[in-house]
C-alpha cells in the first residue's frame, strides 16, 4: 500500500469518483473497459466451469459423472458463454476500449455513452441468457442447429436465443462507435498508414461485427418465431429448408471466427514489436492483410457444410475461399517472425504469450488447411480434429493473445507492475497445459472420435485421459495472472509512465492516464513503431537479464 | 466384437486411404514449416537477445514478403487441388451399387436392404462392391460417420443424401452419428459389418422377409391409392409412374425436371410444388399418410419398376 501514493495524480482510477455508482455511471471509456474486463473473466470462470465438467466427465467411457441432458447442457454453456460472452468482446471491448482513444490520441470514444450502454446491452443479455441455460437448461450447442433447436429441444432455448440476440446490438454499437472514433478522433497528424496495428485491427473487428452481427440476429430470430409460433422457416415439416439455417448461422459465425482472432493479431504486433524493438516488418502488408481477412472472412462459410448435402461445386468455391483467407494469415505470421530478425529481443511476460499466440495460432492455421482440404473434411468434420483446431484459434490464439497484452498494457491500466516472474511462469504453464490439452484432440479426432459425445467407445480413452490432465493443469495456469494481476494492484510497485520502452502514443501520458488521457493534446510526428530512432522511448526499468 | 484398435486406424476403402495420403503429405508439410518457424524464432531470440549488441546491420528486403506469399499461394492451390479431387470423386456415385436406404431417427439407424431385409443400428454389408447409402431423417439433421471409411454425411430431414463406399475386406468397423442430435446423441452408435460376398449371401438368405422393398411399395400404391388415379385406364386424368424413374419431366412451369427421388418425394408430399404439364393439379399431400420408411418403400417400387420396363433409372 505504499506505493498507492506515488500514483501520478490526477487519474482515471482515483479522480472521477470511487464510488459504485460513479463506475456505473461512467462514460470514460477506460472505466467502461473495466466494467468490460471484470464482466467477461466471469463469464470466463463460469465457461471454464463448464469444460472442467465435461473433462472430468470424459475421463472414463461411460457417462457417469453427469446424465446425458446435463453433459448436453454443459457444453452448450460453455460454447455459448465462450463464444458470445468471453471471445467476442475479449480484445475489442476491454483493451480496444480502453486503448484505441489513447493510440490515436483522442479524449474518449466518439460517443462515450453509447459505449456505456453497449456494456449494460451486454450484461443484460448475458446475464439474461445465463439464467436462461442454467435454469431451464439448453441443450442445443452454442450454433443452434435446426430443426433441433426449433422443433425439437426442450428447455430454454428461445430464452437463450433472445439473450444471445439482445448482446449481438452491443457488439453493433461498440463495432460503430470504433468506425467512427478511427475516423473522426484521430489526432493532428496520426494518418491512416501511422496507426497502430493494433487499431487497424480492432478497425476490421468493428467492420465485421457491423455486417454481420445483424445477420445473427435475423437468423436466431427466424428460429425463435418458428419455435414460438410455429412458422416454417427451417422445419421441413412445415416446409422449411434446415440447411438454410447453417448458411445464415456461417454467414455470421464464421467472420466471427475473425472478430475472435484478428484483435488478437493486432495485440501481437504491438508486443513483438515493443520486445524486438523494431518496427513491424512489413506494416502495409500487415494492415492489408488484417484488411484482407475480413473481407475474404465473408466469403468461406461453406466450409462449415461439406458433408451437408451442399452441392460438390458450391463446396469447391468454399474450399477454393478458404485457402485463400489462409494466405493473409500465413503472411502475418512470417512477418511477425521476420520482425525478430535483427532486434533487440527481450523475453518479458508479453513477449512469451505472443510466442506462444505465434505457435499455437500456426498449429491453428494449418490443421485448418486441412479442413478445408475437403476431401480430409469429409473424415474430420463433427470430430475432436475440429474441437482442437478451434481451440488451438480461440483459445490458442485469442486467448494467448488477450493475456500477453494485459500484462503488457496492465502497468498503463492500472499504474503497477505484476511480479515479473510469475508473469513468465503463468505463460509457459498456460502454453503446456494448453497443448497437453487440446493436443491428443486432433489424434482421436483423426481416429474418429465424434464432438459432443457424452459417452464414448473405449478405445479412445487414453487421449481422453491425457486431455483432461492437460485440462486440470490449464485451470490452474488461468489462476495464476488472476492472482499475480491482483497482487500487483494491492502490492505492485508503481510502474512509471512506459516501463518497456514502447513507442505508441498511449505511452506518452501518466500511468494511469488521467480522465481526458492526456494533459496537452498529442500531434504525431512519427511512424508507428519508430524503433529504430535515435530518441525512441527507452525502457525505464531494469531489464532482466 | 471389434478385431483390434487397427482395425480403427487403418482405412478400408479406396477413399480412405486416399483421405490419409493426403493428410500425411499435408501433415509433413505442417510439420517442416513449423520445425523452420520454431528454429527461427528461437535462433532469433538467443542470437538477437537485448543487451548482447548483435542486431546491428543491413535490414530484411521487402520483396521477401511478396516472395513467400506467391510461394505459399502456389502451395495451398496444389493442396486444394488436390483435396478437391479426391472428394468430387468420392462425390460420383458409380453404376451398379447395391443400395441400402438408412431412415435416422433421436437416436437409431434403420437400415433396409433392396431385398426387404431390416437391420438396426448393425449394417451388414458384402466386400468387394460398391454400397450406396441413401440417406433419409425422421425427424433433426443426423450424420452417418464411418471412420474406418473415412466417411461422413448428414442425415437431413426433408430430402434425401447419399454416400458410397467400397470396403477391402471383411471386418467390422464403427458407425457413429457425427452431427449432434439431441439427449442421446452419444448411444446413437453401431458397426458396419463386411462380409465376403458369399457370407453376405447368405446373411440375406437367412433374413429373406415376406416381400422385398419393391413389393412392399407395390402393396402401399395400392393401400394407400396412388393406383387408383395413377393407373392407365383410370378415372382420374393423372401420370403414369411405372416407367417414371429418371426420366425427364415438363411441368406445368416450363422447366424439365428429372424425376429422381428427391422429385418424387417432393410429388408424394407437397404436390403442388411441381405439377406435370398437362395435368391438373388435384392430387393431395401425403404428407401426414405415410412415413419416412414406406415412402422409401414406394419409391424402390417406382425404380424397380422403371427398371424392369428397360429404364435404368439413370437420366
Amino acid at each position: 500500500m505504499a506505493d498507492r501514493d506515488t500514483l501520478p495524480r490526477p487519474n482515471y482510477l482515483l479522480d472521477g469518483g470511487t464510488t459504485l455508482k460513479r463506475w456505473l455511471l461512467t462514460t470514460d471509456h477506460k472505466r467502461v473497459a473495466w466494467l468490460y474486463m471484470v464482466s467477461i473473466t466471469f463469464f470466463f470462470l463460469l465457461g471454464s466451469a463448464a469444460a472442467l465438467l465435461m473433462r472430468l466427465e470424459l475421463l472414463t467411457p461411460e457417462g457417469d459423472l453427469l446424465t446425458a441432458e446435463m453433459y448436453n447442457r454443459m457444453f452448450s454453456l460453455h460454447g455459448i458463454i465462450m463464444v458470445w460472452f468471453f471471445l467476442v468482446p475479449a480484445i475489442p471491448a476491454t483493451l480496444g476500449n480502453f486503448l484505441i482513444p489513447l493510440m490515436i490520441g483522442a479524449k474518449d470514444l466518439a460517443f462515450p455513452r453509447l459505449n456505456l450502454l453497449s456494456w449494460y446491452i451486454y450484461a443484460f443479455g448475458a446475464a439474461f441468457t445465463v439464467w436462461a441455460t442454467v435454469a431451464g437448461g439448453v441443450d442445443t450447442g452454442w450454433t443452434f442447429y435446426t430443426p433441433l433447436s426449433s422443433m425439437f429441444a426442450n428447455g430454454n432455448v428461445s430464452a437463450a436465443i433472445l439473450g444471445v440476440f439482445i448482446v449481438g446490438f452491443s457488439s453493433i454499437l461498440t463495432g460503430i462507435n470504433f468506425i467512427v472514433t478511427v475516423h473522426r478522433m484521430r489526432a493532428p497528424g496520426m494518418t491512416w498508414f501511422r496507426l497502430p496495428l493494433f487499431v487497424w485491427a480492432n478497425y476490421a473487428t468493428a467492420i465485421i461485427m457491423v455486417l454481420a452481427t445483424p445477420v445473427l440476429a435475423i437468423t436466431l430470430l427466424l428460429v425463435f418465431v418458428e419455435r414460438a409460433f410455429g412458422i416454417g422457416i427451417f422445419d421441413p415439416a412445415l416446409g422449411g429448408d434446415p440447411l438454410l439455417f447453417q448458411h445464415l448461422f456461417w454467414f455470421y459465425s464464421h467472420p466471427a471466427v475473425y472478430i475472435m482472432i484478428l484483435p488478437g493479431m493486432g495485440v501481437v504486433s504491438e508486443l513483438v514489436a515493443c520486445f524486438a524493438r523494431k518496427r513491424v516488418f512489413g506494416y502495409g502488408l500487415m494492415a492489408g492483410s488484417i484488411l484482407a481477412i475480413a473481407f475474404l472472412g465473408f466469403l468461406v462459410w461453406g466450409h462449415h457444410m461439406f458433408v451437408s448435402g451442399q452441392a460438390a461445386y458450391a463446396g469447391l468455391m468454399f474450399g477454393l475461399l478458404s485457402f485463400l483467407v489462409a494466405v493473409p494469415s500465413a503472411i502475418k505470421v512470417f512477418n511477425w517472425t521476420a520482425t525478430l530478425f535483427r532486434g533487440s529481443i527481450v523475453l518479458e511476460t508479453g513477449m512469451l504469450y505472443a510466442l506462444g499466440f505465434i505457435g499455437l495460432f500456426t498449429i491453428g492455421g494449418l490443421t485448418g488447411l486441412m479442413l478445408a482440404s475437403m476431401a480430409i473434411d469429409v473424415h474430420v468434420h463433427d470430430t475432436y480434429f475440429v474441437v482442437a483446431h478451434f481451440h488451438y484459434i480461440m483459445v490458442g490464439g485469442m486467448v494467448m493473445a488477450y493475456l500477453g497484452g494485459l500484462h503488457f498494457w496492465w502497468p498503463k491500466l492500472t499504474g503497477r507492475l505484476y511480479n515479473e516472474f510469475w508473469g513468465r511462469f503463468s505463460a509457459v504453464a498456460i502454453f503446456v497445459g494448453f497443448n497437453l490439452t487440446f493436443f491428443p484432440q486432433f489424434i482421436m479426432g483423426y481416429q474418429g472420435m465424434p464432438r459432443r459425445y457424452h459417452s464414448y467407445t473405449p478405445e479412445y480413452e487414453p487421449w481422453h485421459v491425457l486431455s483432461s490432465a492437460g485440462a486440470v493443469l490449464l485451470a490452474i495456469g488461468y489462476f495464476l495472472p488472476l492472482l499475480n494481476l491482483g497482487w500487483s494492484m494491492l502490492r505492485g510497485r508503481a510502474a512509471g509512465d512506459n516501463p518497456w520502452g514502447a513507442t505508441g502514443l498511449e505511452w506518452r501520458t501518466t500511468s494511469p492516464p488521467p480522465p481526458h488521457n492526456f494533459r496537452n493534446p498529442p500531434v504525431v510526428q512519427r511512424e508507428a513503431y519508430d524503433y529504430g530512432s535515435d530518441d525512441a522511448p527507452v525502457p525505464d526499468r531494469e531489464m532482466p537479464r | 466384437m471389434l478385431e483390434s484398435l487397427a482395425d480403427i486406424l487403418g482405412a478400408v476403402t479406396d477413399f480412405g486411404a486416399r483421405v490419409d495420403a493426403l493428410f500425411l503429405v499435408m501433415l509433413a508439410a505442417s510439420l517442416i514449416l513449423v520445425a523452420a518457424l520454431v528454429a527461427l524464432v528461437v535462433g532469433f531470440c538467443v542470437r538477437y537477445r537485448r543487451g548482447r549488441g548483435d542486431h546491428a546491420g543491413p535490414r530484411l528486403d521487402h520483396r521477401l514478403e511478396y516472395g513467400w506469399s506467391l510461394a505459399l499461394l502456389a502451395v495451398f492451390l496444389g493442396f486444394f487441388a488436390w483435396g478437391a479431387w479426391v472428394y468430387v470423386d468420392q462425390q460420383r456415385v458409380p453404376d451398379g451399387t447395391l443400395q441400402i436406404r438408412a431412415v435416422a431417427k433421436q437416436w437409431m439407424w434403420k437400415f433396409h436392404h433392396p431385398g426387404g431385409q431390416r437391420e438396426i443400428n448393425h449394417l451388414h454389408v458384402p466386400a468387394g462392391r460398391p454400397v450406396e447409402i441413401v440417406l433419409a431423417s425422421e425427424d433433426v439433421i443426423h450424420s452417418f460417420y464411418v471412420p474406418a471409411f473415412r466417411l461422413k454425411q448428414d442425415a437431413v430431414p426433408g430430402r434425401y443424401t447419399r454416400t458410397w463406399f467400397e470396403a477391402d475386406a471383411p471386418g467390422v468397423h464403427r458407425l457413429f452419428c457425427a452431427e449432434y442430435c439431441g439427449t442421446q446423441h452419444s448411444r446413437m452408435r453401431g458397426t458396419v459389418t463386411v462380409l465376403s460376398p458369399d457370407e453376405y449371401a447368405q446373411w440375406l438368405a437367412e433374413r429373406t422377409p415376406d416381400e422385398g422393398l419393391a413389393e412392399a411399395g407395390a402393396r402401399l400404391y395400392s393401400a394407400l391409392g396412388c393406383s387408383g388415379c395413377h393407373e392407365p385406364g383410370s378415372q382420374v386424368h393423372a401420370p403414369g409412374l411405372r416407367d417414371l424413374y429418371g426420366r425427364p419431366v415438363a411441368l406445368a412451369s416450363g422447366e424439365t425436371v428429372i424425376a429422381d427421388e428427391a422429385y418424387l418425394r417432393d410429388a408424394i408430399l407437397l404436390p403442388e410444388k411441381h405439377v406435370v404439364a398437362g395435368f391438373d393439379p388435384v392430387m393431395p399431400s401425403f404428407s401426414t399418410q405415410i412415413e419416412e420408411a414406406d415412402l422409401m418403400r414406394l419409391i424402390a417400387w417406382l425404380r424397380a419398376e422403371s427398371r424392369a420396363g428397360g429404364n435404368d433409372g439413370r437420366p
